[in-house]
């Protein structure tokens, strides 16, 4: 399969030339999948969003290039445009960028930039809104009336509304209450599954990562430090740690268990793994 | 774009100018002024450039950082010089169409933009070595005596001291909005003026929004610990003034005497 968006050797320096100057990234190369949901990680300052800002062009490589369908996605003006549609990012806390005087227009101005038909832009707001749970009777409101979690939502809809073939979330559920959370997450993945679309997710919740993503790419200082399945990089778990990252609950539950003598897989990640792992040891004996 | 502008800002550092109270500070920067007002010449002129070199070469500001700064005002300096040179009467040297360069003209506009430059680099060297924080403090405790007026001096100086505090928070957020617009298609850079202006509606409503939420924060925030404004209120830095402050006042009144002393003879 051929990859949807692929980095080369990604480079940006900030403040070049100042005496402020400093690497945000450094020779990233990462490859996406048409259909993956790929998680995130790392600590402040590890490189993340500038990561994401160069994936829909907001930011132009100091080096390096960004490949969307292996074309560069700076070949062209119209196409550095047109890649900013095709690939949707969520800010995080979205609702700060609301501005219109209903939830209907604010979810409405991506698809209006993309020039498309009144009737089009109906549909797609409408689609985008039901997707992520925002009812009908909130469209007519202004945003500024709505609940947190409904302002997050409407943001939210306003990017999904452009239909994007890759959608990149910076932390969409920071701040929520546990059911917004889910909510929200389960809205991702009937988009990803509806759509065929491809999904990319920044979190510090490894619980969150954990339960939703295909492959997980861990970045530290700059670069890509680990890249492969949640139970391949929650394998190495005691570097995660020297990183200054979180592992899973269940993961720290089984890396207690081993140091206390017992013969199990750290990998474990979720309370379902924790389950077969547990009773598989003790048929065993 | 927007993390270029360096008007008003600080650099840290330990230098004896760095290390003046800030209250000196202002004075001098007013005594400058008068005396570069009251330069009329050549001699008196440089007297003035020699104490604002002097300065610059003791706080260790790099004079690029200090002409970097200038370039937001150059459209002035030079509007500023070309009417001098075009508009001042005396003996013709060229002249063509409807414009005549004559030799006052020159040093008129010589001198005009020598002044305006001048008068930027001091003002700027006050920003740069002095924090906002002390700036503010300082301003105060001059302003101090107006209270007897009752002109709210301690209100004024803590709005002050917040407004300056948030221009950095507030660069960042709009650079954020603007990010986030782009993300949904937003186009600042192409087309006519008008859709250009409409195309600012995008970041300045989320921007006057979050601003007013920070200022309603704050106040909760500062209501918290039990502010009530000026009244009884100390201090964990007092201001005080050592030898230093002393002797740069004294030479301070030295170069504007001298100054006006030298425009008495034409100078």
């Amino acid at each position: 399969m051929k990859p949807i968006l692929e980095t080369k050797n990604l480079t940006h320096t900030y403040g070049a030339g100042t005496p402020f100057q400093r690497d945000a990234i450094q020779n990233v190369d990462i490859s996406v999948f048409p259909g993956e949901f790929i998680g995130i990680i790392g600590h402040t300052g590890s490189g993340k969003s500038t990561l994401i800002q160069h994936l829909n062009g907001l930011l132009k490589p100091t080096s390096g290039d960004i490949l969307l369908d292996g074309k560069s996605i700076w070949s062209s003006k119209a196409f550095t445009r047109q890649t900013r549609f095709r690939v949707g990012l969520v800010f995080q806390y979205p609702e700060y960028q609301l501005f219109e005087e209903t939830a209907y227009l604010d979810i409405a101005f991506g698809p209006k930039n993309m020039g498309l038909s009144k009737d089009e832009i109906d549909a797609r707001v409408r689609r985008a809104a039901e997707f992520v749970g925002v009812p009908e009777e909130n469209l007519n409101k202004s945003p500024f009336e709505l609940s947190g979690g409904q302002k997050r939502r409407v943001a939210i809809a306003g990017v999904i509304a452009m239909e994007p073939d890759v959608l990149i979330l910076d932390e969409p559920t920071a701040g929520l209450d546990p059911v917004g959370r889910e909510g929200i997450l389960a809205n991702i993945r009937e988009y990803q599954k509806k759509q065929n679309a491809t999904v990319i997710m920044v979190s510090h919740s490894m619980e969150e990562i954990a339960s939703n993503v295909d492959r997980l790419i861990v970045m530290n200082q700059g670069t890509v430090a680990m890249s492969g399945s949640p139970r391949e990089v929650f394998a190495r778990a005691e570097e995660l740690i020297a990183m200054g990252l979180d592992v899973p609950q269940m993961t720290h539950v089984f890396l207690k268990l081993r140091e206390m003598g017992l013969q199990v897989d750290p990998s474990v990640y979720t309370v379902q793994q924790a389950k077969e792992a547990l009773l598989a040891l003790k048929e065993g004996r | 774009m927007l993390k270029d502008i360096t008007l008003g800002q600080f650099f840290p550092g330990d230098t004896l100018v760095h290390r003046l109270d800030p209250r000196t500070k202002l004075l001098l920067v007013v005594v400058y002024i008068i005396a570069l007002f009251s330069a009329k010449n050549y001699v008196s002129y440089a007297l003035v450039l020699l104490a604002l070199i002097s300065v610059v070469a003791i706080s260790r500001i790099s004079v690029k950082v200090l002409l970097k700064s200038m370039k937001p005002l150059l459209f002035i300096i030079i509007l500023t010089g070309l009417l001098n040179l075009f508009y001042t009467q005396g003996e013709a040297l060229v002249s063509f169409w409807i414009f005549t360069i004559t030799k006052q003209g020159i040093k008129s506009a010589a001198f005009m933009v020598l002044r305006i430059t001048m008068l930027i680099c001091g003002t700027f060297m006050l920003t740069y070595t002095t924090s906002p924080i002390a700036l503010t403090d300082g301003l105060e405790q001059l302003l101090k005596p107006l209270k007897r007026i009752k002109v709210p001096v301690h209100e004024l100086s803590m709005m002050m001291c917040i407004a300056l505090r948030f221009i950095p928070t507030l660069i960042e957020e709009t650079d954020k909005i603007m990010s986030a617009q782009k993300a949904r298609g937003a186009d600042f850079e192409t087309g006519s003026l008008l859709s250009r202006a409409k195309a600012l509606i995008p970041i300045l409503v989320p921007l006057f929004i979050s601003a007013f939420r920070r200022a309603d924060e704050l106040a909760v925030a500062m209501e918290c610990r039990c502010y009530h404004g000026g009244d009884g209120r100390t201090r964990m830095k007092q201001l005080a003034y050592a030898a230093a402050d002393v002797v740069a006042m004294l030479l301070g009144v030295v170069l504007l005497t001298a100054v006006i002393v030298l425009a008495r003879f034409g100078l």
